[in-house]
């Protein structure tokens, strides 16, 4: 290991991969720093699956290259393996063995010494240990992936990478799960999680956004937002009434480049500040109507990333 | 931005609705087994196979059987005896035995299913109008295949002679006796072929099953994504999930066993650890064979699809339900290709003739090879990665 993968976790180079002719992943490189919890965003069927995939050694890039933990991931996936937990997006244990004989299961396939043991204190570092002898396949969303997460930190890994770890859990259960992680990373573990939902991006140290197989940006939250120079107006009514016909009359302007309805408000974006000022002027003196300058949200900047993308795609 | 167009009232239902409901379901059905490859080829290739096995290749009057010949004299009467014997079209000589021993292994490794023994100074006796016997000694742990051949064996030869004078001069029953010792299962009871040929077949159905679906199993349910994640080679995965199935395997075998000493007083006169060893072996081979089902079938339904289809031809060219030998070259060819039909061999010749490991070598190393090939293709399919 040189001195560089010491403190990059992943770091990969162009990597590229198709099925049956589609690519899915296109010239994709990223770059993650040790003890880092790293989000993956992007819409379905983005490449994200694929891209971790290809990271814990499941899938063989067709092009590209790169290191995942110093260890090469077209060539030492069995030692990627021993140190990479994976949680894969649908649940992937036994639904018909009992929490603890997942655990157990696991461990006595990464050879730790007392599986018993092992599972045990996995069991009860995450609250499971009363669920102990339920039948995976019975535990509600949020236990589940408590217990998926459990199976992929009981080995003791390096690197996490978790696909979608909380895709039809319920908001307690989410944050709760976001507390676990922010401990481990603090532990030193390095995390790559992929997620749709903005505000778990913003508890990410760093994200990256994909779309259509390629990564259109990445860096800190705040990195991401300035880099997408986007302007932004909060347009609001009372009430919230007449929105959806104001939604669609600025929708057809010139130099407004998204509308988007959130709750009693609508934001209004465009990249060109001044088209933008001159597409909306006759609106701002519209009574019952009120305009505030806001920063783009993270979603404003990704729906924006994703049409330029999808421009560039065609 | 477009928009999804949501009607605004319902929409106004045809009538008929019994008819367009059932139609529904109709189409749909047929959509599904059109892209379900496995099923259609089920479909045509089921009944083609049943019908070419049973047309062709099964006959339950077998000709051509195996006989070895120990000649204590050489004489021309009993040249004559054996010619017409094979013009019987029942009997084929195979081997020439040079002592009783020699015969006695034979019958008891399989390699011949008749034995005929004509003894010293035959000729002479049959001259004095001694009336001697000859001896004619079957393999009877067929009673099927046996059978036949057996009762058909006097009328027969006496039929063939009745033209030569060297040996019938001018009479129309024979000047000697044809002794024939049904070995083995001298009251021709059927129990004692099936219910060795149970042990086989239950084995073979049991175990194919079981393993045919553990990795298809794995697929469906999502766990192959997180096995092939953690450090697990092939190799390890097949091992881990044949061995826990030799145990229940061996459990099948033991009550099958037992219940057929109990109930139907079907001897075991051969060595228990032999038969205990070789019925791993065979159980081992099923169960991989079903593992590489499990790696090539897409779900679990093709998976048990597959082992259907394979169970079959076991049933029908293994010599469980037909007698192997009455079969053509090209199914018997295909049978020795089936671990059944060596496992059959093995389990009748311990049970039922006391054989041993020396008797049955051809057999075991037979099922050991298919064995090694089945496992060698299973680990050669199964995917490490999701590629």
């Amino acid at each position: 290991m040189n001195a560089r993968a010491a403190d990059i976790a992943i770091d990969v180079h162009g990597l590229t991969k198709s099925f049956d002719g589609r690519t899915v992943v296109r010239d994709l490189s990223m770059q993650v720093k040790r003890g880092t919890i790293y989000g993956f965003l992007g819409p379905n069927g983005s490449g994200k699956t694929t891209t971790i995939r290809m990271l814990c050694g499941l899938l063989t890039p067709d092009s590209g290259s790169g290191t995942c933990l110093g260890y090469d991931i077209r060539t030492e996936q069995d030692k990627i393996k021993r140190h990479v937990g994976y949680m894969t997006q649908r649940f992937s244990l036994y639904q018909d063995l009992s929490v603890r004989e997942n655990l157990e299961f696991v461990a006595r396939l990464f050879s730790i010494e007392h599986p018993a043991r092992a599972a045990r204190e996995a069991a009860q570092r995450l609250g499971l240990a009363e669920r102990e002898d339920q039948l995976a396949g019975e535990l509600s969303g949020g236990w589940k992936q408590r217990l998926a997460l459990g199976a992929c930190t009981l080995p003791g890994p390096q690197l996490l990478l978790l696909d979608e770890p909380t895709a039809g859990v319920d908001p307690k259960a989410r944050r709760e799960f976001w507390n676990e992680i922010h401990a481990l990373a603090a532990d030193g573990l390095t995390v790559l999680v992929s997620t749709h939902y903005m505000d778990e991006a913003e508890r990410c140290h760093e994200i990256a956004y994909i779309a259509y197989g390629e990564l259109l940006t990445h860096g800190t939250v705040e990195e991401v937002v300035e880099g997408s120079h986007l302007t932004t107006y909060v347009v609001s009514t009372e009430n919230g009434e007449g929105l959806a016909p104001l939604a669609e009359e600025l929708t057809g302007l010139r130099g407004v480049d998204m509308v988007a309805p959130f709750g009693a408000s609508l934001h209004v974006s465009a990249r060109d500040a001044d088209k933008l000022d001159k597409a909306i002027a006759p609106y701002r003196k519209k009574k019952g109507l009120e305009w505030r300058r806001s920063e783009p949200s993270l979603e404003d900047v990704f729906i924006d990333l994703m049409g330029r993308a999808k421009d560039n795609f065609k | 931005m477009s928009r999804l167009v949501v009607p605004t009232e319902a929409r106004k239902e045809r009538r008929g609705g019994f008819l367009h409901r059932t139609w529904a379901m109709l189409v749909k059905e047929f959509i599904q087994l059109k892209r379900d490859r496995v099923s259609f080829g089920m479909i045509v290739v089921m009944p083609l196979m049943q019908l070419l096995l049973f047309g062709y290749a099964i006959n339950t009057t077998p000709r051509n059987l195996p006989t070895a010949i120990l000649l204590q004299e050489s004489s021309d009467l009993g040249r004559s005896i054996l010619a017409a014997m094979e013009n019987t079209k029942y009997f084929k000589v195979t081997h020439i035995a040079r002592s009783e021993e020699e015969i006695d292994r034979l019958l008891a490794s399989g390699k011949v299913l008749f034995a005929v023994e004509i003894p010293a100074n035959f000729e002479r006796a049959v001259r004095r109008g001694d009336k001697p016997a000859l001896l004619v000694i079957a393999d009877a742990t067929d009673p099927v295949a046996a059978g036949s051949a057996l009762s058909a064996l006097t009328p027969l030869v006496q039929k063939a002679l009745a033209h030569d004078d060297a040996v019938m001069p001018g009479e129309t029953v024979l000047p000697f006796e044809i002794r024939t010792h049904a070995r083995y299962n001298p009251a021709g009871a059927t129990q004692l072929n099936i219910v060795p040929g149970l042990v086989g077949t239950i084995l073979t159905m049991t175990m194919l099953i079981f393993t045919a679906l553990s990795v298809t199993r794995e697929i469906e349910r999502g766990t192959m994504e997180s096995l092939l994640a953690m450090p697990i080679t092939p190799i390890e995965i097949m091992l881990g999930k044949i061995a826990p199935y030799i145990l229940v395997g061996f459990v099948q075998a033991a009550l099958i066993i037992g219940i057929g000493l109990l109930l139907f007083g079907v001897p075991v006169f051969g060595s228990l650890f032999l038969l205990a060893l070789l019925s791993t072996l065979f159980i081992a081979t099923n169960l991989s064979i079903g593992y590489t089902f499990s790696t090539v079938a897409q779900n679990q339904l093709q998976a048990i699809q597959m082992s259907f289809m394979f169970f079959l031809p076991n049933i029908l060219l293994s010599g469980f339900m037909f007698p192997f030998a009455g079969m053509p070259t090209w199914a018997q060819w295909i049978g020795e290709a089936l671990p059944l039909t060596h496992y059959l061999r093995i389990v009748r010749a311990i049970m039922l003739k006391g054989s041993t490991l020396g008797d049955l070598q051809t057999d075991t190393l037979a099922l050991a090879g298919l064995m090694l090939v089945a496992m060698a293709i299973a680990i050669s399919r199964f995917r490490r990665t999701l590629d």
